[in-house]
């Protein structure tokens, strides 16, 4: 099919045999191709070449400081949700370099270092994970800075999302308003239906692509049943919300409670539940890793010997330590309780005054991802419990 | 591969070489540092308010956010009053004349002098403090005869300590009702004993139309701005300048936050109506 015979916003099936053809699509336009792979018992994203290189067959198990994958009979390609990576990773990199120094004579070069990444192209993305990318557009592009990293490497993805036909116990995008239907910022979204994928184009960029992969116009019932998978996942987390988490049994089932949450927490700064929480936390910071929001970063010098070569490199920072906050005068942030405070209330309330939307994307990260356990919707609960 | 230049002038990380065309010591620990752009264009195309600050680097060590000290009106001088705190400002310190320091900025919001012509002003700052409110000063100074009574109230923990001395007389003579505090005196000192905020109690101020600006250490400021609305002035007509960890001076790394603000982009220059609400927690 010609490129402008597909309409963005029609949907197409093809064949499970053509995701390596959309893979090989990909790579032969250009894009360095990154997807859903098992390392070290947790699904990430890495370089993909192959569609054997996929977790085909597995699931996860989350919950509060718990990850576990295992092999289920009847899951199909993509039926694991979110692990410890996200867009993040790519878009916002662990470490960059911002600028490089070179003095000779006794003076100092400065220059950038020349921006020009290779487009990427990832598949298997969320919904949850897509609108943690628009928050993320939000703080690098959306101000009256723009960081020049950020955009070269925006302007050049291409996103292969997936919707979700399961949650896991940690999941609650449901409360964010965040999927599980992927509903925005897509080239080519993926649901796997009667052993076919019904392919949904969001862009003239996905619309190209599909050009070249053998495939079909879905028939309107197909599409139709693709689009109950979400809802009816929806559905089904929608209900998680009729039961306060202490009559739930078994395995919590997130969900958050977000009505007037901004008001709720920061008329709360002197809850006694921050200094419960610190009891408990490690302020190890985590969360704010695997978190796909999470934007702050901390800039070191990267010197050689000769201290004639000096780049500034960025990287991941944490409100969780103590440096964070750190000025002459001292650290402002001297408790693990206010620190908390600082991320729970910056993620969920402030970030709102910031950007204009919650920091919070629902995908459950840093509950999986705490090492004690540590879910900010039982925070969350416990405060607005104590609301007279 | 692109042009430096082109490159330079897109990336706002990107800081900008400068010449150090003067070193004055005011203080123990604390010096003016008179800075000149290297590059003309960059030099010709700078401007700032009273109020932003500067990110100052020197590779291998880093940055450091510093107020700039200089008339904001005096096209092509560009000085910061530095006191040697940390890793940056100490080697800042360990230049002479002629070397060279790097600048990205200006940054960050500004004392509302223009909005409050025909007002009555307070200053009211401590320590190192009166830097960021010095461009404030020579600003109003410049335009004398549009405001009404122009005071600076300042306290420094010794008289040593007091920045800007040498200027003082000068003010005055302009119009500046200048009255001085210390914590301790010394055998010399005929002036006031004590803490900036009880320079309030012998003002006779008309709440109605003045405006304080306050710049100092934050437990000074919630005394000064806990002495201005006792009588009576107006939250909205109180600015502080906050000071907090600030690595990039563009939203981008979160250090900096205060409540919903990012005291790089967002102040350092607030109405108290903007921070009232969080202004006295502690570890915030």
């Amino acid at each position: 099919m010609a490129s402008n015979q597909i309409a963005v916003g029609s949907s197409l099936s093809i064949d499970p045999t053509q995701m390596q053809a959309l893979i090989d699509t990909l790579r032969g336009s250009g894009y360095r191709t990154v997807g859903p792979r098992i390392a070290d018992g947790s699904i990430v994203y890495a370089d993909l070449a192959s569609t054997d290189q996929l977790p085909i067959g597995y699931v996860d198990r989350q919950d509060g400081g718990l990850y576990r994958l295992e092999k289920s009979e009847g899951a199909g390609y993509f039926d694991y949700v979110v692990g410890p990576h996200s867009l993040k990773n790519f878009l916002f990199p662990p470490r960059e370099t911002l600028l490089e120094s070179i003095r000779t004579n006794g003076t100092w070069q400065m220059a950038p270092p020349e921006i020009d990444p290779t487009p990427l192209a990832v598949i298997g993305v969320r919904s949850c994970d897509l609108h943690a990318l628009s928050v993320q557009d939000k703080v690098f592009l959306g101000g009256p800075y723009v960081d020049p990293g950020y955009k070269a490497r925006r302007e050049k993805l291409f996103l292969v999302a997936v919707n979700c036909r399961r949650a896991s116990a940690t999941c609650f995008c449901h409360s964010m308003n965040t999927g599980p239907a992927v509903n925005q910022a897509f080239d080519l979204a993926l649901t796997e239906v009667d052993g076919r994928f019904v392919v949904e184009i969001g862009s003239p960029a996905g619309a190209e692509v599909m050009a070249k992969i053998e495939s079909a116009p879905a028939p309107e019932p197909l599409v139709e049943r693709a689009k109950g998978i979400s809802a009816e996942l929806k559905e089904r987390m929608n209900e998680r919300d009729e039961v306060p988490y202490s009559q739930q049994q078994g395995v919590r089932q997130r969900h958050m409670d977000t009505s007037n949450i901004h008001d709720l927490l920061l008329s709360n700064l002197e809850h006694p539940r921050w200094a419960d929480v610190a009891e408990r936390c490690l302020a190890c910071g985590n969360c704010t890793l695997v978190c796909p929001t999470c934007f702050c970063a901390s800039v070191e010098e990267v010197s050689d010997l000769t201290g004639d070569n000096v780049r500034r490199e960025r990287a991941w920072d944490s409100c969780f330590n103590a440096e964070h906050s750190y000025m002459n005068t001292g650290t402002v942030r001297k408790t693990i309780a206010s620190r908390y405070r600082q991320w729970l209330t910056h993620k969920l309330a402030t970030w709102i005054d910031q950007y204009g939307t919650s920091g919070c994307v629902g995908c459950g990260r840093c509950i999986t991802w705490c090492p004690v356990a540590i879910d900010l919707t039982e925070e969350v609960a416990a405060i607005r419990g104590d609301q007279p | 591969m692109t042009p430096l230049l082109d490159r330079s002038t897109h990336n706002p990380w990107v800081a900008h070489s400068a010449r150090i065309e003067d070193i004055c010591s005011e203080v123990p620990g604390v010096a003016t540092y008179d800075l000149a752009f290297d590059n003309p264009d960059v030099a010709s195309d700078y401007r700032f308010e009273p109020g932003q600050f500067n990110m100052l680097y020197l590779p291998g060590y880093g940055e450091s956010a510093i107020s700039i000290s200089s008339d904001p009106s005096r096209q092509g001088t560009l000085s910061h009053t530095i006191r040697v705190a940390g890793n940056v400002t100490q080697a800042i310190a360990r230049k002479n004349r002629g070397d060279h320091i790097a600048v990205r900025g200006p940054f960050g919001s500004s004392w509302p002098v223009d909005s409050y012509r025909g007002n009555d002003v307070v200053i009211a700052c401590g320590g190192i403090g009166l830097a960021p409110l010095r461009p404030a000063i020579y600003h109003i100074l410049n335009h004398r005869a549009e405001y009404g009574r122009v005071i600076l109230l300042y306290g420094a923990r010794t008289p040593k300590d007091l920045l800007y001395t040498s200027e003082y007389d000068a003010w005055r003579d302009k119009g500046l009702e200048v009255e001085v505090t210390v914590d301790i005196g010394d055998s010399d000192w005929r002036g006031h004993v004590g803490v900036v905020p009880v320079l309030f109690y012998r003002l006779r101020l008309q709440a109605k139309q003045t405006v304080v600006m306050t710049c100092g250490p934050e437990i000074m400021m919630r005394f000064v701005v806990f002495e201005a609305l006792a009588r009576r002035v107006h939250p909205e007509d109180i600015f502080v300048s906050l000071e907090r960890n600030m690595s990039c001076a563009m939203g981008f790394c979160g250090h900096c936050q205060f409540g919903p603000h990012f005291v790089c982009k967002d102040g350092p220059v607030f109405d108290f109506q903007q921070v009232a609400p969080f202004f006295n927690l502690e570890d915030l």
